[in-house]
C-alpha cells in the first residue's frame, strides 16, 4: 500500500466538443511529495485536476488516485481527497462556522473539528460572519481549512494562493510543508515561480500536453538554456539591438539589467558580447531562472500548435 | 457510514438548505406572501357579487308587463338596461361582444298569455364566461320576475288569487354551462398555489449551485444524488404545510367554503401532491443549466396546468386531446381529489384513483430526477 504512488494516471484525454483540452497527460506523484502543476492560462490544469478527483470523466486514459480507480471509485476518492477549487466555491450566504459545519457534517466529523479549525484559522471571533463578506485572502484560508478538515491523504489545490498577500502565502507554504512531512501528498497548481521552486517536483503542461516534469533543477537543466545578463545605463538600446540578433530567443529587462536567453549557447554569448560592447554595458553569465524556462516553453509550444 | 445513503449527510444538507432559504429574505417572503395575495385576489374576484350589470331587453311589444319587468329587475340592483329596446340580432351581437352581460327576451304574446293564465316564458341569457358575474344576478331572477308580474296583475285586479309562479323563467348560461362557483375555485387555488411555489423553488435547487459555482465543491464531497435531492426538496414540505394551513383557514373563515370530508384524507392527498411537485421541480432543475432556464421550464409547465387541469375550465367540457394532456398533469388529479374530499365528502375509495395517480407521478419524477442527475461537471 505505502509503495503505491498517491497519484498514478496515464494518458488522460478530455475533449470539450471539438477541442482537446487535455491531451494524453500522465502524472505520477509519490506519497508525501509536494508536486507543482504549472502551465499558462487555459492549458488544462483545472480540467486535469477535476478528472483526477472524479469531477470529470476522462474521454480516454485511466489511473489510480490513492489506490482507487478514477473511473469507477470516485466516491472513495472523494472521501480521501481534499480538493480546493480555483474559484471560491463555499456558500457565501452561510457564515464561516456554518460552512465548516456543513463540511464536518458531510464527512461525519466530530463537533470539535469545527471549533478547532476555527481556532487554527484565528477566526473564532468572526465565525458568525457571512463567508461572502470575507476578503479574498481570508476566503482562500477558509477554503483551505475546510478542505483539510477531514484529514485527507491527498490534497489537490487549484491556485490556492492567487490574490493572497506574501505573508499569508509564506504561512500557507510553511503549513503545506509541515503537513507533507507528516505524510500528506500535495498537488498544487500555481502561476508563481517562487511557489514552483518550493515544490519537490513540478509538472509543466501547455495546450493540454505535458511538456516537462522533474525537480526544478532538472527542468532548468533539460531546457538547455544559456542566460547572459547585461548591466548598464543603456540597456534599452541594447535591447533593441538584441531583438534581431541570431540565437537570441528572449530579451527581458529587469530594472537596470537585461537578460538575454537562447538555446544556442555560443550564439547567445556572441550576441550579448556584441551588444555589451556597443552600449558599454557590463556582461556576465547567469543561472537560467525557472521563469525564463517557462517563457521559453510557452513560446515553443505555441509554435507547435501552428 | 453507508456509501449510498446516510441520515447524517441528509440532515446536514437539509440544515444547510434551510439556512439558505431563510437568508434569502425576498424569496422567503414571496413563498408565504404570494399565496396569501393570490388567495385574496382570486378568491375575492370570484366571491365578489357585482351589481349594475349592463343588460338588453328584447321585447317586440312594449306593454305594462315588460315595463314592470324592467323596473323590477333594475330594482334588484343587478341589472341596468342599457339597451331596453333591442332586436334579437342586436342583442346577440351585444352579448357576443361583451357589451351586455344579460339579454332578457319576452315573447310578443307575453302579456296576453299571462292575462289568460297560461305559463308564458321569459328567456334570460347570461354571459357566464365569468361565472361570478352571472351567479348572483341569476339566482334572484325567478322570484323577482314572478313577484313583479303578480304585483302588476293585482293592481289591475284582473286576475284571481292563485296565480303564484305563473311565469317560467328560462335561464341560459352561455359559454360556461357548468357555472363554476367559488366553492369550486378556492380548493383549486390551494393546488395552484402549492404548485406555483413548490415547483418554482425546487427548480432553482441545482441551477443555483451551478450558477454560483458551489456545485463543484458540493460534488467533490462524498454526498450522493439521493441525499442531495432529498436534502433540497424536504425543506419545502414545511413551506407547503404553512401554505396549506393558510389556504384552508382562509377557505373556511373568509370564503365560507364548506368542508364535507375528512381532513386527514385531505392532508394525505396534499402530502402526495407536494411530493410529486417538489420532485418535478427538481427534475426541471436537472434539465436546466441556468436559473433562467429553470424559470422558463416552470412557466412552460404552469400555463397548461392551469388551463387544462380543470381549474379554469370544466374538465368535462374540453375536447378529448386536451383532456389527455390534462390527465398527464398532477394538478388535474389533485383538483379531483381536493374537490372530492372538501365539497363532496369523498372517502378513501372515492379518491383512490387520483391518489394513485399522484403517487405514480411522485415515483416517476423521482426516478427521472435521479437518472438525470449529473454527478460530474461534464
Ligand atoms: N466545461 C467546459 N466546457 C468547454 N470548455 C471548457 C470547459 N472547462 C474548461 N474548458 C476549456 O478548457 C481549457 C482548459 O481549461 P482549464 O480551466 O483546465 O485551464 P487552466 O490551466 O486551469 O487555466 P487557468 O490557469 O486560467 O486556471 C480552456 O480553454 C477552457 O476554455
Ligand atoms: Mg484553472
Amino acid at each position: 500500500m505505502t509503495g503505491e504512488p498517491a497519484i498514478a494516471v496515464t494518458g488522460l484525454v478530455k475533449r470539450f466538443g471539438e477541442r482537446t483540452v487535455v491531451d494524453h497527460v500522465s502524472i505520477e506523484v509519490a506519497r508525501g511529495e509536494i508536486v507543482g502543476f504549472l502551465g499558462p492560462n487555459g492549458s488544462g490544469k483545472t480540467t486535469t485536476i477535476r478528472m483526477m478527483c472524479g469531477l470529470l470523466t476522462p474521454d480516454e486514459g485511466e489511473g489510480r488516485v490513492l489506490g482507487h480507480d478514477i473511473l469507477h471509485d470516485q466516491r472513495a476518492i472523494k472521501r480521501e481527497v481534499g480538493y480546493m477549487t480555483q474559484r471560491f466555491s463555499f456558500y457565501e450566504d452561510l457564515t464561516i462556522e456554518e460552512n465548516l459545519q456543513f463540511v464536518a457534517g458531510v464527512f461525519d466529523l466530530p463537533r470539535e473539528a469545527v471549533a478547532s479549525t476555527l481556532a487554527d484559522l484565528g477566526l473564532t471571533s468572526r465565525k458568525g460572519q457571512l463567508a461572502g463578506s470575507l476578503s479574498g485572502g481570508w476566503k482562500q484560508r477558509l477554503a483551505l481549512a475546510a478542505c483539510i478538515m477531514h484529514r485527507p491523504k491527498l490534497l489537490m489545490l487549484d491556485e490556492p494562493t492567487a490574490g493572497v498577500d506574501p505573508k499569508a502565502r509564506r504561512e500557507f507554504w510553511d503549513e503545506i510543508h509541515q503537513r507533507a512531512a507528516e505524510g500528506l501528498t500535495v498537488l498544487v497548481s500555481t502561476h508563481y515561480m517562487d511557489e514552483a521552486e518550493r515544490c519537490h517536483r513540478i509538472n509543466y503542461i501547455s495546450y493540454g500536453k505535458l511538456i516537462t516534469q522533474g525537480t526544478v533543477a532538472e527542468v532548468v537543466r533539460d531546457a538547455g538554456l544559456t542566460t547572459m545578463v547585461l548591466e548598464g545605463p543603456r540597456i534599452a538600446e541594447a535591447q533593441r539591438m538584441l531583438r534581431s540578433m541570431h540565437g537570441v530567443e528572449q530579451v527581458a529587462p529587469y530594472g537596470n539589467s537585461l537578460h538575454v536567453i537562447g538555446r544556442d549557447g555560443p550564439a547567445v554569448r556572441k550576441a550579448a558580447q556584441t551588444a555589451a560592447e556597443a552600449t558599454q554595458s557590463k556582461l556576465l553569465e547567469a543561472e537560467t531562472s525557472l521563469e525564463d524556462v517557462f517563457i521559453q516553453l510557452m513560446g515553443a509550444s505555441q509554435d507547435n500548435m501552428q | 457510514m453507508s456509501t449510498f445513503f446516510s441520515w447524517q449527510r441528509l440532515r446536514t444538507i437539509i440544515r444547510k438548505e434551510s439556512i439558505q432559504m431563510r437568508r434569502d429574505r425576498i424569496t422567503f417572503a414571496m413563498m408565504l406572501g404570494v399565496p396569501l395575495m393570490q388567495l385574496m385576489l382570486f378568491g375575492f374576484a370570484i366571491n365578489n357579487d357585482p351589481k349594475d350589470l349592463p343588460a338588453a331587453l328584447v321585447v317586440p311589444v312594449q306593454d305594462r308587463y315588460s315595463r314592470a319587468m324592467v323596473t323590477a329587475l333594475e330594482l334588484t340592483g343587478y341589472y341596468r338596461f342599457t339597451h331596453p329596446a333591442a332586436t334579437a340580432a342586436e342583442a346577440e351581437a351585444l352579448i357576443a361582444a361583451g357589451d351586455v352581460s344579460f339579454v332578457v327576451t319576452m315573447p310578443s304574446d307575453f302579456g296576453r298569455r299571462f292575462e289568460r293564465g297560461e305559463h308564458p316564458q321569459i328567456l334570460i341569457e347570461a354571459d357566464a364566461t365569468d361565472p361570478a358575474v352571472a351567479s348572483g344576478a341569476i339566482n334572484t331572477i325567478g322570484t323577482v320576475a314572478n313577484e313583479a308580474l303578480l304585483r302588476e296583475a293585482r293592481t289591475e285586479a284582473a286576475m284571481a288569487e292563485n296565480q303564484a309562479t305563473k311565469v317560467d323563467v328560462v335561464i341560459h348560461r352561455r359559454y360556461n354551462p357548468e357555472g363554476l362557483t367559488q366553492y369550486n375555485i378556492v380548493p383549486g387555488l390551494l393546488g395552484v398555489i402549492l404548485q406555483m411555489t413548490m415547483v418554482m423553488m425546487t427548480a432553482m435547487a441545482l441551477t443555483r449551485e451551478t450558477e454560483r459555482g458551489t456545485m463543484e465543491n458540493l460534488l467533490s464531497m462524498p454526498v450522493t444524488p439521493i441525499e442531495i435531492m432529498l436534502g433540497k426538496v424536504l425543506p419545502f414540505f414545511v413551506v407547503g404545510a404553512v401554505q396549506v394551513v393558510v389556504v384552508l383557514v382562509a377557505a373556511r373563515l373568509i370564503f365560507g367554503v364548506p368542508f364535507a370530508g375528512s381532513i386527514w384524507l385531505l392532508l394525505l392527498g396534499v402530502f402526495v401532491f407536494v411530493m410529486a411537485l417538489v420532485v418535478l421541480g427538481y427534475v426541471f432543475s436537472t434539465l436546466a443549466r441556468t436559473q433562467m432556464q429553470a424559470m422558463q421550464l416552470t412557466f412552460f409547465y404552469f400555463l397548461p396546468s392551469i388551463l387544462l387541469s380543470g381549474f379554469m375550465f370544466p374538465f368535462s367540457g374540453m375536447p378529448t386531446w386536451a383532456r389527455w394532456i390534462g390527465e398527464t398533469l398532477p394538478l388535474t388529479h389533485f383538483l379531483r381529489l381536493i374537490r372530492g374530499v372538501m365539497l363532496k365528502g369523498a372517502d378513501l375509495a372515492a379518491i383512490a384513483s387520483p391518489l394513485l395517480a399522484l403517487t405514480g407521478f411522485a415515483i416517476g419524477f423521482t426516478l427521472l430526477a435521479l437518472s438525470r442527475f449529473r454527478q460530474t461537471l461534464d
